[in-house]
């Protein structure tokens, strides 16, 4: 990986093929998450009929889609459940066009990476998405605490914690780049 | 036991529901980038750099921080607009 910079307005790095391709799976496995929770929508024949996507009432019960999605109101638990019932597929949508607009402007055999203003702002939320779930699955819950079971190199904790670490490095100099 | 009954009552402007004002507050949280959380301030609340910076640093500091205030519906929007971003938003009626 080459850090992104700014260039005549376009925001350029470069991702070697392997990592290329590591960031196209993990922002498709963000998108099998969300479609998956897209599923539990029950179907309200009505408010088909009138145009309206309704999302379902209650959190999701991953905890990484919980993450994605949380409740509007932190106390609240009956206004929260009306709200995701009206925003959660927004949320949804925005997401998934957030990491559609990332695959369509990832070279998928590695090289230079080129993005405009748009893309580059879908490519920090994107990579925040995969970010925020790598964080739940690996239980990364302080600030500067190491998550468990990393210690061990060998472990799978170790790698998926390298690869979060790595994500980071993409993301905060793309986000460097778009603020400079 | 019961609290005595109070000696005066204070007087209270009569507000209606749409008058109270709501709150946007963010969470802090361990793996968003404290410079992805000062560009989502920029770019999604119009709020300038240096705001943007001192909100980030009290939602890292302090735990969280209100990020914008206004009708319901306009923090609805802000709500959902930084849970795009991957903000740990919620709202809140202002007491």
């Amino acid at each position: 990986m080459r850090p992104f910079h700014r260039r005549f307005g376009k925001y350029t790095g470069w991702l070697e093929p392997a990592e290329a391709s590591l960031i196209a799976d993990l922002v498709d496995q963000v998108r099998q998450l969300l479609a998956g929770r897209r599923t539990e929508t029950p179907v309200d024949p009505l408010a088909a009929l009138t145009g309206m996507t309704l999302g379902p009432s209650t959190p999701p019960t991953d905890p990484a889609v919980a993450r994605l999605l949380p409740d509007f109101h932190a106390e609240d638990a009956e206004l929260s459940s009306g709200l995701r019932v009206l925003h959660e597929p927004e949320l949804i949508a925005a997401k998934d066009a957030a990491a559609v607009a990332l695959l369509d402007s990832l070279p998928r055999g590695g090289g230079q990476v080129r993005l405009d203003e748009e893309a580059a702002s879908n490519w920090v939320a994107a990579l925040n998405d995969v970010r925020l779930a790598l964080g739940v699955r690996l239980e990364i819950t302080e600030d500067d605490a190491l998550p468990p079971g990393v210690d061990d190199p060998d472990s799978a904790e170790a790698a998926m914690y390298a690869t979060y670490r790595w994500l980071s490095a993409v993301q905060a100099s793309l986000v460097t780049a778009l603020m400079d | 036991m019961t609290a005595p009954a109070p000696e005066k009552t204070e007087v209270v402007e009569p507000v209606t529901a749409a008058e109270v004002p709501w709150v946007t507050i963010v969470w802090n949280d361990p793996v968003n980038l404290m410079s992805y959380v000062t560009l989502v301030f920029q770019k999604l609340l119009g709020h300038p750099r240096p705001k943007a910076e001192a909100l980030m640093l009290d939602v890292h500091q302090k735990g969280r921080a209100t990020v914008s205030v206004g009708s319901r519906e306009k923090m609805e929007a802000d709500v959902a607009k930084l849970q795009g971003a991957g903000l740990w938003a919620t709202m809140a009626k202002d007491s």
